[in-house]
């Protein structure tokens, strides 16, 4: 068995056991794969759970390489300042989540923020809207996903998907080459078609409540929003 | 724009009234921490207010920051406040829906939203560099500005407290369910535990330890770490883990639900078998009976008919005593007369095998109802009916998918369906013509009458050829001739599905979905229709046939030859048919490729196995464990099959909805058919007077009905048995009374759901109602009414 991987201390494993949703082995299979993507000689349990492995590294894992949404899940886990690199915590957030048991709120949340992550475009800060209704409460809630904000110069990563925003997510979806992607005005009808569905209250743009709210409408989420290590 | 709405709510606002809370809903403690925060933000917003309305006008381009500049400027009057006034963000938050278990919430998101901006200032590169369109808002300037790093630590107390007023398992559930960030939530922990005075941690152990604690301590230390070697061990013991995560990531969720529920038939055969193994088969193994007559030599052919040796031993029920067990006997026709032997219990074959095939299959249906009941609150939401453009965008990427082609293929599915989504959609604004929709219900129409025909054709020669079997006795010697009925009907079943596949591809359904269950629903009818031919042909005939013999063993038997023959169909048409199918599509379209996996057809092929294994178990006890064998190869031979000859289905499924529609196929006709077929068996008809433990009885029931008897001479220490026996079970009334409550839960539960709906298109309509009209374009709706409809739109499941 892995060497490396069985040595966490069983305080630090049942503390994780209980603030995530994975159980023991998962934990225990994480760190091995954590520990794998780390040269030699930072090996040992202390280090591994300090260094952080840069986003490439992390991309290079099987489980993630296919997925178009990679950079973008990689970049909302990540806590460092700069967003391009996962420590082992982060990389357990990670899985948490993807985890089978873990919730459909926190789930939907995190594909939330996920799908709003784009690259950068346009810079608009609606935060405005924070400061104005910060007091009513759901609008907290609903914004309460802005946990990616440390670097949102970077990112539209503004708590709404606007339409620019669900653009790039359906070309992440079809493909980005040229001739994978729809064309203009399929592309207008589509947004279009999303935006008579989902956007309840007529802003032109879908925010949390709006995307959970047709989340829970497709049973399927749940088990497609998996991964498996 | 925006009317200002204080007018409305027009509650004064003066000192004292801060301190109330103007909800109904008085939530103590956690409710006045809640409190505080409004008024706070209010006081905020009544700074901030305007951004609102001011960034619109500031996005057009940079050219027009100065003016907005101004704007902001002019705006900021009393004028500008009132739409956020105070008065108003206290009514609008302590409505019902806002206050009713959000508090907690609420303060959470609000320190979240707090450290997130704190962390934002400290990596912000600064301002300088970036360029003018890139600039950040003043908005954010201010809050820069703004003195809350102290507030922000009031908060993270208030959190810390609010956690600490939990219980242990309850603060860990709401960590867990929070969307922090691992480390934050270590440290909140860290917090809340040191705080409620709990010392524990590594702040214990220091100091110098004794001697014995030191051992004791590096003996945990040893175990913990065999014990981790021993969980490390049993994930490689974990059933398919790899296999599976390979099958959902080449294929997506679709082709592997299929071989997920394979993993559930396993397991409910597993839970049959269990019993059956422990009461009847064991015993009777650990007391054989006095062997009758000559014992025919093994040859080989037994493994394809079943008979021959094999119905010499424990697998049929013809080999099973109608003794009890345990006691000193010398010929086994009458046990009653025998006396117990010292020290051993008694053990009443009859008895027990009557209980053990009645407890295993009640087992069964409980966990068949529970699992399809939980499948039916996972996949159906009420009110889940519009919205396909965005839960296709939404939730179709499949995230198991882990390699490139896959992953490309998936690319193109979703193209393909988005593609297909709005050529409908442009399809429904125009009407089809007349004759088109003539056209197409006559060639549906024409369909399904072949089908049926197909159908009725594949009955009566089933029919006809069982006749003739009955009218034609096979001879011992040519044993082999036993294996035709079972050959014909697995032709049968095999020819037809494809025949169907065929004439499918005549009609043009509009969606993949409604395809598939029309398919399934042709298939259905086909096996199940020639299943109970079989069943009239066993019951029916063949004990009238068989007279002076074991017909349970024949009826076994023949389960048997149709269980073996179809799994060698299944082998063949997996090696070749799918092989073949492989090559005839290369080679048609170069384009499209491999074929697609059928998953209709082979989990109906598994369904129709299952059923055929609860038909047979009570003559047969051990062919749940040849279902498990089985099961076995064909997984394995399934995902070969699958990885070198398949490709991903074009379409893509609803895999949760067809795992419901699975397993509620395999309780509806499967199991309910199987449990009729065998309490016909159990309650009318007559068991056959040489073999098996109810050979002296009328029918197998009569086996509780002497057992009764016999306890109610035993004298009055029992007699609470006999009553109930007759009073619940042989009256009527109870049976009555439980199916009429029964029938009244399900119609409450219906008129839950009906009424449920009802609340849903009422939301709806406030939501259309209060949403103002689209057209605004200068600034976002001043306030969002919306939200609480949403939640409350979001109803919990009725089924579960």
């Amino acid at each position: 068995m892995g060497a490396s991987g069985s040595r966490l201390s069983k305080e630090l494993l049942a503390e994780y056991q209980d603030l995530t949703f994975l159980t023991k082995q998962e934990i225990l299979l994480a760190h091995r794969r954590f520990c794998e993507l780390l040269p030699q000689e930072h090996r040992s349990v202390e280090e591994s759970l300090q260094i952080r492995v840069s986003l490439e590294q992390i991309l290079s894992l099987p489980e993630l390489k296919a997925n178009p949404f990679k950079e973008r899940i990689c970049r909302v886990f990540s806590t460092s300042p700069t967003r391009d690199s996962l420590s082992f915590e982060d990389f357990l957030d990670l899985l948490s989540v993807f985890s089978d048991t873990a919730t459909p709120d926190i789930k939907s949340h995190y594909a939330f923020r996920i799908f709003g992550n784009t690259t950068p475009s346009h810079m608009v800060f609606v935060l405005v809207l924070l400061g104005s209704w910060g007091s009513s409460l759901e609008l907290i809630l609903t914004l309460s996903f802005l946990a990616s904000c440390d670097c949102s110069l970077d990112f539209d990563d503004d708590g709404t998907l606007n339409r620019d925003d669900l653009s790039q997510l359906v070309n992440c979806l079809t493909g980005e080459g040229e001739d994978t992607r729809l064309s203009a005005s399929e592309m207008k009808q589509l947004i279009d078609n999303i935006l008579e569905e989902s956007d309840i209250d007529r802003d032109g743009t879908i925010n949390l409540s709006e995307f959970q709210h047709v989340i829970s409408r497709s049973p399927d989420f749940a088990s497609s929003f998996k991964i498996v290590l | 724009m925006a009317q200002p709405p204080a007018f409305v709510f027009n509650v004064p606002e003066t000192p004292e009234d801060q301190g109330q809370d103007p909800s109904p809903y008085d939530e103590s403690e956690v409710h006045d921490s809640f409190h505080q925060l409004i008024q706070e933000q209010s006081l905020r917003a009544a700074e901030e207010g305007l951004e609102l309305r001011v960034l619109p006008q500031r996005e057009p381009g940079p050219e027009t920051l100065g003016a907005s500049g101004s704007g902001h400027q002019a705006l900021l009057g009393p004028e500008g406040v009132p739409d956020y006034s105070t008065a108003t963000l206290r009514i609008l938050a302590s409505m019902p829906s806002r206050t009713i278990g959000r508090s907690r919430g609420a303060i959470l998101s609000q320190y979240y939203n707090r450290t997130v901006r704190l962390r934002r200032r400290g990596s912000r590169p600064p301002l300088g560099g970036v360029g003018r369109s890139a600039r950040p808002s003043l908005r954010l300037y201010d809050l820069e500005l703004d003195p809350t790093a102290f507030q922000e630590e009031e908060k993270r107390t208030l959190l810390v407290k609010e956690l600490q007023g939990l219980t242990v398992t309850q603060r860990d559930h709401m960590l867990r369910g929070m969307p922090l960030s691992l480390a934050e939530k270590r440290s909140l922990r860290e917090e809340s535990w040191t705080q409620s005075g709990k010392q524990r941690g590594p702040q214990g152990r220091r100091g110098l330890l004794p001697c014995c604690s030191r051992l004791r301590y590096a003996c945990g230390l040893a175990l913990h770490s065999l014990g981790l070697a021993l969980l490390s061990a049993l994930q490689a013991l974990t059933p398919w883990r790899y296999a599976l995560k390979q099958i959902g990531g080449q294929f997506g969720s679709s082709v592997l639900s299929y071989f997920l529920f394979l993993k559930t038939l396993l397991a409910f055969n597993a839970l049959l078998l269990l019993p059956l193994l422990a009461f009847i088969v064991g015993v009777q193994a650990a007391f054989p009976p006095a062997p009758a007559g000559s014992v025919p030599t093994f040859t080989g052919l037994e493994l394809l008919t079943g008979g021959g040796r094999f119905s010499h031993s424990v697998m049929y029920y013809g080999y099973y005593s109608n003794t009890t067990l345990n006691q000193l006997c010398g010929p086994p026709l009458d046990g009653s007369q025998c006396t117990p032997e010292a020290g051993g219990l008694p053990y009443n074959m009859p008895l027990a095998y009557l209980f053990t095939m009645g407890m295993s299959f009640f087992i069964t249906c409980i966990t068949l109802v529970y699992s399809m009941s939980r499948s039916f609150g996972e996949s159906y939401r009420v009110g889940s009916t519009s919205g396909v453009h965005a839960i296709t965008v939404f939730c179709s990427w499949d995230y198991k998918v882990t390699q490139k082609w896959p992953s490309r293929l998936q690319q193109d599915n979703i193209r393909t369906q988005l593609k297909e989504l709005l050529a409908e959609w442009q399809l429904q604004q125009g009407p089809r013509s007349v004759w088109g929709r003539l056209r197409q219900v006559a060639i549906l129409g024409f369909v399904w009458l072949l089908c049926l025909g197909t159908t009725l054709g594949c009955t009566l020669a089933v029919y006809a050829f069982s006749e003739l079997m009955i009218k034609n006795p096979v001879s011992a010697e040519r044993e082999w001739e036993l294996l035709a009925l079972p050959l014909v009907v697995c032709l049968l079943n095999l020819g037809a599905p494809y025949l169907y596949r065929g004439l499918a591809a005549l009609e043009r359904h509009d969606s993949p979905i409604l395809e598939v269950y029309v398919a399934i629903c042709r298939n259905l009818i086909l096996k199940m229709v020639i299943l109970g031919i079989l069943c009239y042909h066993w019951l029916g005939r063949r004990v009238g046939a068989l007279k002076g013999q074991c017909w349970e063993n024949f009826v076994g038997q023949e389960l048997y030859r149709l269980m073996v023959m179809d799994f060698v169909f299944t082998l063949l048409d997996t090696l070749f048919g799918e092989l073949v199918w492989r090559f005839i599509s290369e080679k048609q379209r170069k384009k499209r490729g491999k074929p697609e996996f059928d998953i209709a057809r082979n989990v109906l092929e598994l369904i129709y196995g299952q059923t055929l294994t609860w038909l047979g178990v009570l003559f047969s006890p051990l062919l749940p464990a040849m279902q498990i064998m089985k099961l076995l190869v064909l997984f394995y031979v399934k995902k070969t099959s699958l990885m070198a000859n398949c490709r991903a289905p074009r379409r893509p499924w609803l895999a949760s909805h067809m795992s419901t529609v699975f397993v509620s196929l395999l309780c509806f006709p499967s199991f309910l058919g199987a449990a009729v077929f065998l309490c016909y068996a159990i309650w009318q008809v007559r068991p056959s007077s040489i073999c098996g433990p109810f050979r002296t009885l009328d029918t197998m029931y009569e086996a509780g009905k002497v057992w009764v008897r016999h306890l109610e001479k035993a004298g009055p220490r029992v007699s609470w048995l006999p009553w109930i026996h007759r009073y619940l079970v042989e009256n009527t009334f109870p049976i009555y009374l439980v199916s009429a409550l029964l029938l009244a839960v399900i119609y409450l539960n219906i008129q839950v759901v009906k009424g449920q709906r009802k609340v849903i298109c009422l939301l709806k309509e406030q939501i259309s109602n209060v949403s103002p009209p689209p057209t605004s374009t200068l600034a976002p709706p001043p306030h969002p009414p919306w939200t609480w409809a949403v939640e409350s739109v979001r109803l919990p499941n009725p089924s579960s």
